[in-house]
């Protein structure tokens, strides 16, 4: 008989006043009976329409059965067949858009808990020696270019077939925007490099400070003896909004922001990358990167941080845990609003940031309202920072140095049904092709990709 | 790790190091950088590539001990290895095309860059005059190597000490008063410093080239924080630069926003450990 609790169970979290002003992970996660109660929830359904909304397909009713057995480590390897990153996963994935969104018992009630249950199989194998094996090699060299959530799930699909694949990263470390994006308190560092470990135990190589388009081109790579290349180069450069002031001292990407804090570790005071602390700051835009950037501003101990979004808040993009996490933390949302300009000192410094109030209007043709602004309504919101979180658009690295690469209007990467680009052996996937997006699409792309790399080596 | 081959002073604050990158140096061409990070706690740090020698598969980097991981550089040792080295970045310098004469115009350190850009228009077979300033006598660094490749050096001091007293832009202004028909005038020092050779060359619309050294992270276009306007326009120092027509640059917001940390830099620089001399360990 299955637990009917229409509620999930609940998860213990931080105190929202405590862990406004530190980097520990908010979400602390479920004990072995919470697990148990929460997986008993589950009916599994025969259809299992849950799978149906995961982009990798993790076999969800299998592992939860595991789980309500306290079969904990059956049940990670059972999510692993699919899934590379499930300690990644369980935290930052959009559920309610995806598996959870599609649960029968979501219906009446909440869903079943299953990225906090991915999340709890995942944190019980981080400390056991979960077997990962070298698969044996088949001597075939495949290269993954950037080391983020496509490059890392082709790179383990492509070992675990006997592939030798080898990681090309531009950064320092490996992990991409799950490293210099997302904030420690909502994915601990120390995660990410455990799921990396487990792939170098399948015989992954990963080669860092790697500029690809710079030190190595696509073309070279291929003439090195690599059979196929993946592109998972991600969308990298930041949106700005092209208003006055965005030159003024303390206006910031969100990505620049993020990269100090998250991979030069700008908080901690023993490392030398800079951070300000500032007393009032902006962030302008609605997603999950815009609500990093506001909470990691008040982490850093500021009085007042604003989110500036030009929609309301039901058309706000960010994932609902993170609009509720950063509510509790005092984060101030301010909706239907769009900056014309950031007001600047004698010093050049952000002094303020002019506004408009905007008005909804009908649905456009992708389906999301349009918006208007109000005659006469400016304002000006006093503040000493701005941080831009309007967006990124892919690199042009490797696209400008790869004859034959097509690429939209846009600069992303254009491939077929099985993530080909316009050049033989090469494949593409994650935000370089979709723009971006969310760490689980990325991940199917990655996986559809290796499916494919395979396919083609083997017809060669 | 990248290994340290070799470690000269150029002068009491500025070091020449050849680092072992044989990947770097294949594709390194004149104007491009590497990001440096001594160990897992320090900074990226843009430098420009000084020169490179593709056959010994090695990068020359010159650097002032300015803030806290130059200094932090400044106390490796031959033999030691850095941490990270990544490059070749940015676009390579394009001097434009039949140029017979050039000015190649350094300011203290960039004359570390302003040396090899004047050894790669001599080689191109252009008559080049290179000035060089300091403020100072004691702090006057590469002065065989810039001989070597001009066909006229000018040294000049603001104090006096040694060759003509008084700024680059004087002794360019000089030049040009003297019929010297320059086809392009390339400058690589302090902002201000570019900012007053383009007030100098502009009257006369000589085509003058500078290289930027804004604040950047990551040098593949990923922060945006090394953002500058050229001519209206934003532009990534490390993408689209370092260098841009001199006209078209907005020195004066560049200014601004290279002082961003000024008073965290000095800070920071007090806090390099005396009792390890600097030296970490993760």
């Amino acid at each position: 008989m299955p637990n009917m609790q229409n509620t999930k169970t609940p998860i213990k979290e931080q105190d929202p006043k405590v862990r406004a002003r530190n980097f520990k992970e908010v979400c602390e996660g479920y004990t072995a009976e919470e697990a148990i109660n929460e997986a008993n929830r589950c009916l599994n359904c025969k259809n299992m329409p849950c799978v149906s909304g995961c982009p990798v397909g993790v076999h969800i009713p299998e592992f939860i059965s595991r789980v309500k057995e306290g079969d904990f480590e059956g049940a990670y390897k059972v999510i692993t067949l699919t899934n590379g990153l499930p300690a990644v996963c369980g935290r930052v994935c959009p559920q309610e858009n995806q598996c959870e969104g599609k649960c029968v018992r979501g219906i009446k009630g909440e869903p079943v808990g299953i990225g906090r249950l991915e999340r709890f199989c995942a944190d019980y194998m981080a400390d056991k020696t979960a077997d990962v094996q070298k698969p044996q090699s088949n001597g075939i060299k495949v290269a993954v270019i950037g080391s983020g959530p496509s490059g890392l799930t082709c790179a383990a699909d492509l070992a675990k077939l006997g592939y030798e694949v080898t990681i090309f990263e531009a950064f320092h470390t490996a992990g991409g925007v799950l490293m210099y994006g997302i904030p420690e308190f909502r994915l601990p560092k120390a995660t990410v490099q455990r799921e990396i470990n487990n792939l170098k135990k399948l015989g992954v190589e990963i080669k860092t400070d790697m500029v690809i388009g710079k030190i190595l081109s696509v073309d070279e790579i291929m003439e090195m003896g690599y059979k196929a290349v993946f592109i998972g180069t991600g969308a990298g450069l930041p949106n700005f909004m092209g208003i006055p002031g965005e030159g003024l001292v303390g206006v910031f990407s969100a990505n620049e922001y993020l990269t100090r804090i998250n991979l030069m570790k700008a908080y901690m005071s023993d490392y030398d990358t800079p951070v300000k602390k500032f007393n009032s700051i902006a962030v302008v835009g609605g997603g999950n990167v815009a609500m990093d950037a506001a909470r990691c501003a008040m982490r850093l101990g500021a009085e007042r941080v604003y989110i500036i979004y030009r929609r309301s808040e039901a058309e706000m993009p960010a994932r609902r845990e993170e609009v509720h996490h950063a509510k509790e933390e005092g984060i101030e949302f301010v909706y239907l609003t769009n900056p014309t300009e950031i007001i600047g000192d004698e010093k050049g410094h952000v002094s303020g940031i002019r506004c408009v109030k905007m008005a909804l209007g009908e649905a456009g043709a992708d389906g999301r309202r349009s918006v208007t602004a109000i005659p006469d309504s400016e304002y000006v919101i006093p503040i000493d920072a701005c941080i831009m979180s309007i967006g990124t658009s892919p690199n042009p690295l490797i696209r400008s140095t790869t004859p034959g690469l097509d690429t939209n209007r846009k600069g992303c990467l254009v491939v077929n049904e099985d993530m080909l680009t316009t050049k033989e052996g090469v494949y593409a996937g994650g935000d370089a092709v979709t723009g971006a997006a969310t760490v689980i699409l990325a991940m199917g792309a990655g996986k559809t990709a290796a499916k494919a790399i395979d396919e083609y080596i083997k017809s060669l | 790790m990248y290994k340290i081959l070799k470690k000269r002073e150029l002068n009491s604050q500025v070091t020449l190091m050849e680092l072992d990158a044989p990947l770097i140096a294949k594709k390194a061409q004149a104007g491009q950088f590497i990001i440096f990070r001594t160990d897992e706690m320090g900074e990226r740090v843009p430098l420009t590539i000084a020169d490179y020698d593709r056959d010994k598969g090695t990068i020359t980097i010159i650097f002032q001990k300015v803030g806290k991981s130059t200094m932090q550089l400044g106390l490796m040792d031959e033999g030691d290895s850095i941490l990270d080295v990544v490059g070749p970045l940015g676009v390579p310098t394009h001097f434009g095309e039949g140029i017979k004469r050039a000015a190649v115009i350094g300011g203290g350190v960039g004359c570390a860059i302003a040396y090899p850009q004047a050894k790669a228009l001599h080689n191109m077979g252009v008559d080049v005059d290179v000035i060089a300033g300091f403020r100072s006598k004691d702090i006057v660094i590469l002065e065989d190597e810039m001989r070597a490749v001009a066909s006229n050096l000018y040294i000049t001091t603001d104090d006096g000490t040694y060759g003509t007293k008084g700024f680059v832009t004087n002794k360019l202004q000089d030049l040009i008063d003297g019929g010297a028909n320059y086809d392009v005038v390339i400058a690589i020092g302090p902002v201000p410093m570019m900012k007053f050779v383009c007030a100098v060359t502009k009257p006369y619309n000589i085509k003058t080239i500078v290289s930027l050294n804004p604040i950047m992270i990551d040098g593949t276009g990923m922060c945006g924080g090394c953002r500058v306007t050229v001519g209206g326009k934003v532009k990534y120092a490390c993408v689209d630069g370092p260098d841009f027509d001199g006209f078209e640059v907005d020195f004066d917001e560049l200014m601004r926003r290279n002082s961003a940390y000024r008073d965290d830099e000095a800070e920071s620089k007090n806090h390099i450990c005396r009792l390890t001399g600097g030296v970490r360990h993760a």
